[in-house]
Formats: C-alpha cells, structure tokens, sequence
C-alpha cells in the first residue's frame, strides 16, 4: 500500500510545509484568494454545506433555473425586440403581413421569431420558462406550506417567497403584454379598467401610466418594457439572492429520520455531491424548456395579429397564472354601488384588486396567524408529515381547490361548448362551486389525513409475508426477511471528513460485497 | 510515520461541518463514500453513454444552425443535448459521488439575552441621544421628509401623462356625425341586411377605441328599445357603444338568432332589443345607446352623442 507516501503528500499539500515540492495550484489559488479574502474558513463551511435528499427540494430549483432560462433568453429577445408601439408598415421576412400597418413591437416580434436563426425557439422557450417559474414558485410554496417548513425561524424567507410569487406573476403578465398582438392589447384593456376601477385615484392613475384614455398615447409599451427588463427582474434577483442567503444561515429544514434531529442537518453535502447533482438539474430544466420552446407553440401572434381596440377573438384567455383572477372577474355578480355620486365599480374592483390583495396578505400572514392559533412559538427545523397535521393540510387543500375553482371558471365558454350546456348553467354553477367544493375538499382531506395517523405504519413498505401449513393442519404466518435496501442497513450520519484517502484499488464493490446499503428516504 | 496521522486536523483548521475537533480521515472504503450504484462499473458506462448522447445533440444542434436552422428540430437537437448531458451529469452525482448520509451540526441563530438588550440599548439609548432636547430637529426632519416623500411622487407618477379631466364622459360623436366603417366609409341605409352588424365610429375618427360603435339591424322596421329612445333605431338600425361596461373589451360578437351582444372576454350578455340590457355575467350596467336618424339621402348620422359615459365605471361617473 502507498497510503503513508500519499498521507505524507496530502499533508504536505494542506498545510504547505514541505518547500522543496513543487507548490500545489489549487493550495496555491486557495491560498492566494484567502489572504485577499479569508475564503478557507467560510469557504470551507460552504463546501460542507449539507442539503438533505428528498425530491420535494428539487421544486424550488427548478423555479430557480426557470429563472436562469428566462434571464438567458430574455438577454437574447431583448436584442431584437422594439419596445415601441409606433405603426410602421411590415416588410419583414412573415410574407403574409408584407404590407400591413403594425406596430414595431409587434413587427420585431414576428421578425426576431422568423427572421433570426432559432429566435422562434428561444422566445417560445422565455415563454414556456415564464409559465413553468410560476408553476415551480406554486408548488415549491405548497412544498413549504404543507411540510410547515415556514414555521419558526423561516418565517421572513417565506414572506420573500410569497413576494417574488407576485412579482413573477406581475412580469409574466407584462412580459405577455410587450408583443402588442391582440391577445396582449386585450389584457391591457382590461388591466386599465381595472386601474381605472379603483376608488378616488383610478382615473388618475389610469391616464398617468397609458398617457390618456386607452390606449394611451403609447408609451405604455416602451414603459412596460423597461419595468419588464430592469425594474422588476432587479427587485426579483435581489430576493431570490436574499431568499438563498437566508437559506444558508438557517440551513435546510429536513424530514425526520435515522439521525436526524432539530439540531442538524443530514443530507449530502454542496462539494461534490450537490454541485453535481444540482448542476445536472439546471441543463435538464434547460433541456425540458428548449424542447418545449422548439416543439410546442405558444403565443403564435402572428395568428392573433396586431392589436386593434375595436377587434376581439372569440375565447380569449390570459397565461394559466393570470386564469384566477379571470375566474373571479367572471363569475362575481354584477355589482356596482354608487355613493355619494361617485361610482365603486366593485364588480372590477373586487375581484381584480381587493380579493389578490387579501389573498397575498393572508399568506403573507400565515406563520404568524398559526403560531398565534397553535401557541407554538418553538423554533422548527424536522418537518410535519401532511397527514400528521390534518388541520392544515385541510386549509391548504380548500386554499388550493378554490384556487384550481377559480381557474377552471377562467372558461367558462369553453366548458359550456366542450360540454353542450348553456354558458348561464356554467356560470351559476361556478358561483356556488368556487364556495362548494373547497368545503367539501377541505373536510375529506380533514378527515382523510386523522385516518391515515390513525394507521400503524403507513407509507412504509410492507413485508411480505409467507403462510404455510402444516401437516396436522395448523397454519403459521412468517414475515420473509427484508429486503436490500428495507431500512436495516441504514448507516449513522457521519461529519463530512476534512481528507479523503484516495490511494488504494477504487473496487469498493467487490471489496464492500454490495453497494446497497442505504434505504429509500423514509419521511 | 506514527498513528497521530489519522486525525490531521488541529485547531488552526478549518472544519466547515462544526464538529469541535478534526474529523479523521475518511478511508477510501468508508461506507459514507461509496457510490449509491450497485453496480459502479455499469453506472459509469451508462453515464458514459447518456453524456456522448448530450454531445451529440449539442453538436447536431450546432450542425443543424450552421446549414440554415429549422425550429422544430432545434429544439429536439438543443433538448436532449441540455437534457441528456445533465440527466448524465445528476446521475454522476447520484450514483457515483459519496452520499453519505453526512451530518452538520446547527447552531444557535438567537443569542444570549444579554447581547439582544445590548443592541436594542444601543439603538435606543443613542437614538434618544440623537433626540435629546433636540425635539424641533426631529420635528423639522420628519416634516421635510414627509414634504420629500410627496414631492418625489411628482415627477414619479404626476410627469407620466395627463390628467384624465373629462376624457372618460365624453366621445366624439356629436350631433349628425355620419356613421362611418373602419374605411371611413359612410353608412347607408342599404348596407346592412336584417341580422346584420358592423362596427362603426364617427367620421374622422375611424378605428378609435372609445367612439367604437356597434350597429346591428334587427328588424326592417323602427324600433324603440326603451321609453324616451323612440326615434333612436330608425329602419331597426340600433347602435350601441362597443366597449364593455365591465371591464371594457369590445362587445364584438353579435348572434343573430337571439339578438343578443356577446364580450368574449368575461361572457358578458347584452340583449340588443330592450336597450342592450345585460341578461347575463358581470356586467353591470346596459351598454349606452347612440340614438340615430336616416338623413334624406339615406346616410346613417347621430342625432347627438352618447348621454352616458361609455365602458366600464370609475369614480367619478356618477
């Protein structure tokens, strides 16, 4: 065996004694970049960063490499796209609108998707990418919600997570509204009457942001532009830098298990295993959205066509993250109170501006609001089992059903088409549901979940087991023996060592007999 | 060399797991270090395998962008590549690199009692100091921020456009304004049939959003949608304002059959006979209707503008 010489050399390499060697780069780069800024101690820390294994971690990262997708891409849009919404006549590469009067931003649209080498791809893939960062933010935060992950001390990491929530959902709508195809210019319509909704300053606001009545006098698209570009992808890498900060002073939270307590974390640690791991996600997150960007077409304008205020298309619906709200102006009942001489358009204002508005501020409130009704102001670190805390999955599945209610009130028109019933029967039927069926879903899942505690053992794997008779007749049941990988060999967690023995035959197989020796990550 | 060796660290190391003292060396055989794969060999040569099959897309990717692109394919090319190669990538990580399990102590985030009212005496105490029998200051720098604040939002928000004055009551159809088509083309009596519905706006200002009009024919004969609008659809020609009292999306789909408006936006329904009342989903107030009148050539004019604001509410409506 060699391992004293390579002993001998990993020492010379980590504490850098011996002169006469030639002087190892990396001691060198280390040592170089710790005198400048003290990297070996907090760096060391980060290369021991522990993050625990469970599939439920991977949904906040892919809404972290949705954003690096958008970021890339957006880059690429922007050097093509003209934020203006001037009317040019089109002579660009799209033969079928030779001729027509559009406007530039959506002339350079359709240029840089047919007249730039992959731009069509690379803006379907911004597109898709924007649709899944708000479907990863979504389930990412009822990954948080539903394990209680945002309890004690994670309280303000969940109030930025809510934040950039809103401040995803506002730039995929304004990202959707740059194009000005018809189907971004009816959003806008209706976004203005929705300013315009708002008691005492509506009006005001509403013709300060267009520059007049709608549509303005255009300068709402070059100023949507640059909030879309600048402002709030500024706002959203400061938190989402705040949010990964905050996650790394606290540490993961982790489910509980084999040497796991609210005093550690045990996982896999940042240098190598995650790094590689994680590196690997941010290419197949890429590699889902590039060929979702090449293969499957969204937001086609060129068959929408330019923006007119006088022209409509016939089933017109927002991203699937806006289709909430579109339920709720749908379905709520045309009320309008006038006071006083003044109109509250409430049938807009309540469902586009009050009800988000109380929505986010609940969620905002949450931890505080459980803590107060629970009294538990402990510090949390192991996460809840859902079924082990029936009353909150309950709420969280009413939250979630009203929300999935809302959305499928989004279209109505289909629904009534698809289904061969009239659009009034629809509509009414959504004006209970959207109350109905959260109660309904809220209760089952109360239920559902005291029963599964109520069951010794659920969720783990059942042992087979053998039933023989015997000659006289007498049966015997036998449980067979586990099999690899059922929980026996589960090793103790062990600190990440600080050097590796590298020397010796890398066979650890046939030297260990089997690499099986670990079990599936209970929860 | 002696035994001392299997613990190397000491206090002038950094350890990033918080263990107190050096954690040993790990053998190269420690059950924390060997690969998740039964089988290393093989997951190598899988991984192998599923890392050549990235490049290849990448490299088709590249082949396919150098004779001329083709989005489709792009897309297969540049997905399984980016694919391919991290699947091959995490797979590495999973099945070959040490996976533990690893274990890091927490460390308290609160601290000592002591060290909370130190702080919250140092804020306090020099903030009081700050004040002390310097009340006016505070007064005067509250003040001047609070005038700061406001005077910021000016250029901030006021600059951006104009004030909204009566831009939202009015249009800008006036008394005999002709009914013209996108085209700006005048409207004759003959031009539509019974069942028939265009959109119109007032000459001189075709394609405009808030004069947009919807005019239909209903019937061959005059109609009076509500009492007071007698003389309003001479020859069943009714025209009412085309922006939605909801939220303001063109009404843009007439039905013949019912003689009803449909906005395709919140499936708001206006009934086209008794004055565009809304039958049906959240709009709440009928459509305003433009009162006609056939001149003695047989154009279709105004006979005055809107007597309502048009589209959806705001405050100041009354």
């Amino acid at each position: 065996m060699s391992a004293a010489r390579s002993r001998t050399a990993m020492r010379g390499r980590g504490a850098g004694r011996d002169k006469s060697q030639k002087p190892d780069p990396v001691v060198a780069g280390v040592r170089w970049l710790d005198e400048r800024l003290g990297v070996a101690k907090g760096g060391r820390v980060l290369l021991d960063k522990i993050f625990p294994d469970h599939w439920s971690f991977l949904l906040g990262e892919i809404a972290l490499y949705s954003l690096v997708v958008l970021i890339a891409t957006g880059i690429f849009l922007s050097l093509y796209f003209v934020p203006s919404a001037q009317d040019i006549i089109y002579h660009g590469v799209y033969a079928p609108l030779r001729g027509s009067k559009v406007s530039a931003a959506f002339a350079s649209t359709v240029n840089l998707s047919f007249g730039v080498r992959s731009g069509l791809v690379i803006r379907q893939m911004h597109h898709w990418a924007a649709d899944v960062f708000v479907g990863a933010i979504a389930v990412h935060m009822c990954r948080i919600f539903f394990t209680g992950a945002y309890r004690k001390p994670r309280e303000l990491n969940w109030m930025i997570g809510i934040t950039l929530l809103i401040l995803a959902l506002t730039n995929g709508f304004i990202g959707y509204s740059l194009p000005d195809d018809l189907v971004s210019g009816t959003g806008l319509r209706i976004m203005f009457s929705i300013v315009l909704s708002i008691p005492i300053v509506g009006s005001y606001l509403a013709t300060f942001l267009f520059g007049g009545n709608f549509p303005g006098d255009g300068s709402i698209i070059p100023r949507l532009f640059i909030v879309h570009v600048l402002v709030v992808p500024l706002i959203i890498l400061g938190l989402v830098g705040a949010h990964l900060g905050l996650l790394v002073r606290q540490k993961h939270t982790q489910f509980p298990g084999h040497g796991r307590t609210e005093k550690n974390v045990v996982g896999s640690p940042m240098y190598p295993t995650f790094i590689a791991k994680t590196t690997g996600f941010l290419f197949v997150t890429t590699g889902v959205l590039w060929a979702l960007g090449g293969l499957a077409q969204i937001n086609p304008i060129w068959q929408f066509g330019q923006y007119e205020p006088y022209k409509i298309s016939y089933a017109v619906q927002p991203d699937w993250y806006m289709g909430w709200l579109d339920g709720a102006l749908r379905i709520m009942p045309p009320i309008s109170w006038t006071l006083w001489g003044h109109t509250i358009p409430l049938v807009v204002f309540f469902p586009a501006v009050l009800f988000p508005g109380i929505c986010f501020n609940l969620f905002f409130a949450w931890p505080f609001v459980e803590a107060k009704v629970t009294g538990d102001r402990s510090e949390h670190n192991l996460l809840d089992r859902p079924r082990d805390k029936p009353k909150r999955t309950a709420i969280g599945v009413a939250a979630l059903t009203f929300f999935f209610t809302l959305f499928a009130a989004s279209s109505t028109d289909v629904l009534a088409n698809y289904f061969k019933i009239s659009l009034n029967e629809v509509l009414w039927f959504f004006r209970f549901a959207v109350f109905i069926v959260p109660s309904i879903a809220g209760v089952f899942t109360y239920y559902l979940c005291r029963e599964m505690t109520g069951v010794p053992g659920i969720g783990r794997r059942k042992r087979a087991v053998v039933i023989t008779r015997s000659a006289q007749g007498e049966y015997e049941s036998v449980e067979t023996a586990p099999r690899p990988g059922d929980g026996q060999e589960e090793l103790t967690p062990t600190p990440v060592p600080d050097r590796i023995e590298l020397d010796g035959e890398l066979e650890p197989v046939e030297a260990a007999g089997s690499g099986v020796r670990r079990i599936p990550r209970r929860l | 060399m002696s035994d001392d060796l299997d613990v190397v660290t000491g206090p002038d190391v950094a350890t990033g797991n918080g263990a107190a003292a050096g954690v040993p060396l790990a053998k190269f055989d420690d059950p924390h270090l060997l690969p998740y794969a039964k089988n290393p060999r093989r997951a190598e040569m899988l991984i192998g395998v599923i890392l050549l099959i990235g490049l290849a897309g990448f490299a088709a990717y590249g082949g396919l962008y150098w004779v001329g692109g083709q989005a489709q394919w792009e897309g297969v090319f540049g997905g399984v590549g980016f694919f391919a190669f991290g699947f091959g990538l995490s797979a590495w990580g999973k099945y070959l690199l040490p996976q533990g399990p690893f274990v890091e102590e927490r460390h308290n985030l609160a601290s000592s009692e002591a060290e909370v009212g130190a702080m919250a005496a140092a804020i306090e105490d020099r903030g009081k100091m700050v004040f002390r029998r310097r009340g006016f200051l505070g007064t005067i720098l509250g003040a001047g921020a609070g005038v700061m604040g406001v005077v910021i939002a000016f250029p901030l928000i006021r600059s951006l456009g104009p004030q909204p004055k009566k831009t939202f009551d009015t249009t800008d159809w006036s008394p005999n304004a002709y009914l013209v088509d996108l085209d700006g083309r005048r409207i004759h009596q003959a031009d539509l049939e019974v069942g028939g519905a265009l959109t119109v706006f007032p000459e001189g200002y075709a394609g405009s959003s808030v004069n947009q009009t919807m005019l239909v024919r209903a019937e061959n004969t005059d109609i009076v949608t509500l009492p007071g609008r007698e003389t309003w659809g001479p020859k069943g020609y009714l025209a009412y304002s085309k922006m939605c009292t909801h939220a303001g999306c063109p009404v843009g789909l007439y039905e013949e059959l019912t003689q009803q408006l449909l906005c395709p936006c919140h499936q708001s329904l206006f009934d086209v006979k008794t004055g565009a009342n809304p039958v049906f989903g959240p709009a709440p107030r009928p459509l305003p209707q433009l009162p006609l009148k056939i001149d003695s050539r047989g154009f279709l004019r105004a006979q005055a503008g809107y007597d309502q604001p048009v589209g959806p509410g705001f405050w100041e409506r009354s």
